[in-house]
């Protein structure tokens, strides 16, 4: 069974590996910055996929905590606290190498909070935003909950929009690289693109691998329970609403920290990320992966954000991804990638020819 | 603030409150036949409106708005027909989701033919100037119109529920499904009337308001945010009480603007909405205690 568990983590990863050895040989690596991007997209549907589709709670503003990571990231590791070079505080953290000066584009010396304490804080951010909104709203459901989450959507793109510091309308640019351990480092330029296809695909995996041990323990099946039928579950004894609280809480980390590191991959955060749109988004590619399906989802949010990234849906874009929402849900509300659907459908189709 | 100034917010916010009322009233409409929240009631609104514009280039303007409220109620029996009927087992979040979807499809549709400029219907009479004198406050004489639209909507509907066979039908279904169906009453046929009315409504409310608020392919979703607020504030279902949360929350967006940024007005309603999710899901005006939250 365990083994079994482990199979596609490693077919994941050959596929990559193989997914790297094409690309370079025909000589289009170019590709890979886009798939690296959606790799990033991909952790956001992964904890959508564990929220919605095996607690069962719908939310319509997961690009919210996707924005309070990258948004918080950005200003920490933009800010410039040379005017308090002096301060305890800041030499402190200087000494501590929380902080640290770098050269901006022009030459002049910035004092800002390095990229590893920008992350923490992003995702301590997050998941306390995640709990304190969570619990009012988690008692909520059905439609209550949806409109709930549209409205913390909105409220976080009105605060964006309205806010100077997290640069308004033109969001925060100049974001340094992350320097990991080893010469690693989360850079969008092309000399490190084979490494960031690399490490985005090991966020990713190393991702999939928490969700789906997540899924088979004891607080998978509780969760599973709570999706069926939540009073039941409730009688058995399942602590149904804090089971629920947890997943949010685990689902914007996740998310949080797919916009911290999209976010220094980039360079740049802007409001763009944070519409509702963005967030419908990803409630449609976790219906195409099929709601409670880990690995769909997360092979969805690859090859969906890959194309959209490519424009290959032009301006029908966001047209395109309503409509995939409404043909999901009409004809194959468990999702595309599942073989008992395909053998329905073709038993179907085969009835129909011989009719 | 002086007298004056409190009078004028209040007109202000009395205006826009209503339509929101007219909005909620839609969201009902569906609600009570269904159980449905419709995620695409603000495109009701904007298509009408948008529709009634490139129609009043041919014909006159009454005959352009009679048309575009047909045109939108004939959108919304389509949609019912064609999507709704199909999901008809389905779960509270798949038709969710399908609603959502749909709002986009409609949206993007709207921004493919009307593209993304700004446009409004004609002042239905005067101009964009002309004012009555209320009380010493100035009202334009299209605030009065949305005002009279929005009280005679309301008149004609509670009229329709009360009087006619089609109405207590509907309210039949609304109170109980099964035992509607078991007195012969066609539920799926008063399904596909209460998007057609619902749309219709809509399409109306969207045309009274343009001259004063403009017309743009993507207001529909801020819109249907406020109509939702004020359902809810009401309590989900109930429409009369929907006329007095829309008024209120119309009153409360004056205010605000009245004191703060012209930028928060827009997370007022969201506020609201989230407060009252929280502390009072049920509606300000809910008389029974606890009313059953969503369900499936």
């Amino acid at each position: 069974m365990r083994r079994r568990r482990y199979l596609p983590i490693l077919a994941g990863v050959i596929f990559v590996i193989a997914l790297q050895a094409v690309l370079s040989a025909v000589g289009a690596t170019y590709y890979m910055t886009q798939v690296t991007m959606s790799a990033y997209y991909a952790l956001v549907v992964i904890g959508l996929c564990l929220l919605m589709g095996y607690a069962g709670q719908v939310s319509l503003g997961h690009a919210g905590f996707f924005a309070i990571g990258g948004y918080t990231s950005a200003v920490l590791t933009t800010c410039n606290l040379i005017a308090w070079r002096e301060s305890p505080w800041v030499c402190g953290c200087r000494m501590l190498g929380l902080v640290v000066e770098r050269q901006d584009l022009y030459g002049a010396t910035l004092l800002s909070f390095a990229p590893w304490p920008a992350l923490m804080a992003a995702l301590v951010v997050a998941g306390l935003v995640a709990f304190l909104i969570g619990v009012p709203i988690l008692r909520l459901r059905g439609h209550y909950l949806a409109m709930a989450s549209l409205g913390f959507g909105l409220i976080i793109y009105r605060i964006v929009l309205g806010t100077p510091l997290f640069g308004q309308a033109d969001g925060v640019s100049n974001v340094p690289p992350f320097r990991l351990a080893g010469g690693l480092q989360i850079n969008g330029r092309p000399a490190f693109r084979v490494q960031n296809y690399y490490l985005a695909w090991a966020a990713v995996l190393a991702s999939m691998v928490l969700a789906v041990n997540l899924v088979h323990s004891r607080v998978g099946r509780a969760l599973r329970s709570i999706h069926q039928n939540e009073e039941a579950a409730h009688s058995l004894g399942v602590d149904t609403y804090r089971y629920k609280l947890a997943v949010l809480v685990l689902s914007a980390l996740l998310a949080a920290a797919g916009g911290v590191l999209l976010t220094h991959y980039n360079g740049s955060i802007g409001p763009s990320e944070v519409t509702v749109m963005k967030s419908v988004r990803y409630v449609a590619i976790v219906a195409v992966g099929g709601m409670a399906n880990l690995w769909g989802a997360m092979v969805m949010g690859v090859v969906l954000n890959f194309l959209s990234l490519r424009g290959v849906f032009g301006t029908y874009d966001d047209a395109v991804f309503g409509l995939i929402l409404i043909a999901m849900m009409l004809f194959a509300p468990e999702g595309l990638l599942r073989a008992d659907w395909w053998r329905t459908a073709l038993s179907r189709f085969r009835r129909a020819r011989h009719a | 603030m002086d007298r004056v100034a409190v009078i004028q917010y209040c007109l202000s916010g009395i205006t826009h409150g209503s339509v929101y009322a007219i909005v909620a009233i839609g969201f009902n409409i569906i609600y009570n036949t269904t159980g449905i929240i419709n995620f695409a009631q603000g495109e009701f609104v904007i298509a009408g409106a948008m529709t009634a514009i490139s129609l009043s280039a041919v014909v006159p303007l009454p005959a352009a708005i009679a048309l575009a409220v047909l045109l939108t109620m004939l959108l919304g029996g389509l949609i019912e027909l064609v999507f709704i009927r199909q999901a008809r087992d389905a779960s509270v979040l798949r038709l969710i989701i399908i609603t959502i979807g749909l709002s986009i499809v409609i949206r993007e549709a709207m921004l493919h033919i009307w593209d993304e400029k700004v446009r409004s219907l004609p002042f239905f009479t005067g101009t964009d100037t002309s004012t009555v004198t209320l009380a010493g406050a100035h009202i334009s004489t299209q605030a009065l119109w949305v005002l009279g639209v929005c009280a005679v909507i309301v008149a004609a509907l509670t009229a329709f529920y009360r009087f006619t066979a089609t109405g207590r039908a509907m309210r039949a279904c609304a109170d109980n499904r099964m035992a509607a169906r078991l007195c012969g009453i066609n539920e799926r046929r008063m399904v596909t009337l209460s998007f057609m009315l619902s749309a219709g409504i809509g399409a109306l409310a969207g045309c009274v308001i343009s001259p004063v608020t403009q017309t743009q392919y993507d207001m529909g979703a801020p819109l249907a945010i406020k109509g939702f607020t004020v359902a809810v504030l009401g309590g989900l279902g109930n429409s009369m009480a929907a006329v007095a949360a829309g008024l209120l929350l119309g009153l409360l967006e004056a205010f605000t603007v009245s004191q703060f940024q012209v930028a928060y007005k827009e997370a007022v309603s969201i506020v609201v909405l989230l407060l009252v999710l929280v502390c009072r899901p049920s509606g300000l005006f809910a008389r029974r205690g606890i009313v059953a939250l969503g369900g499936s």
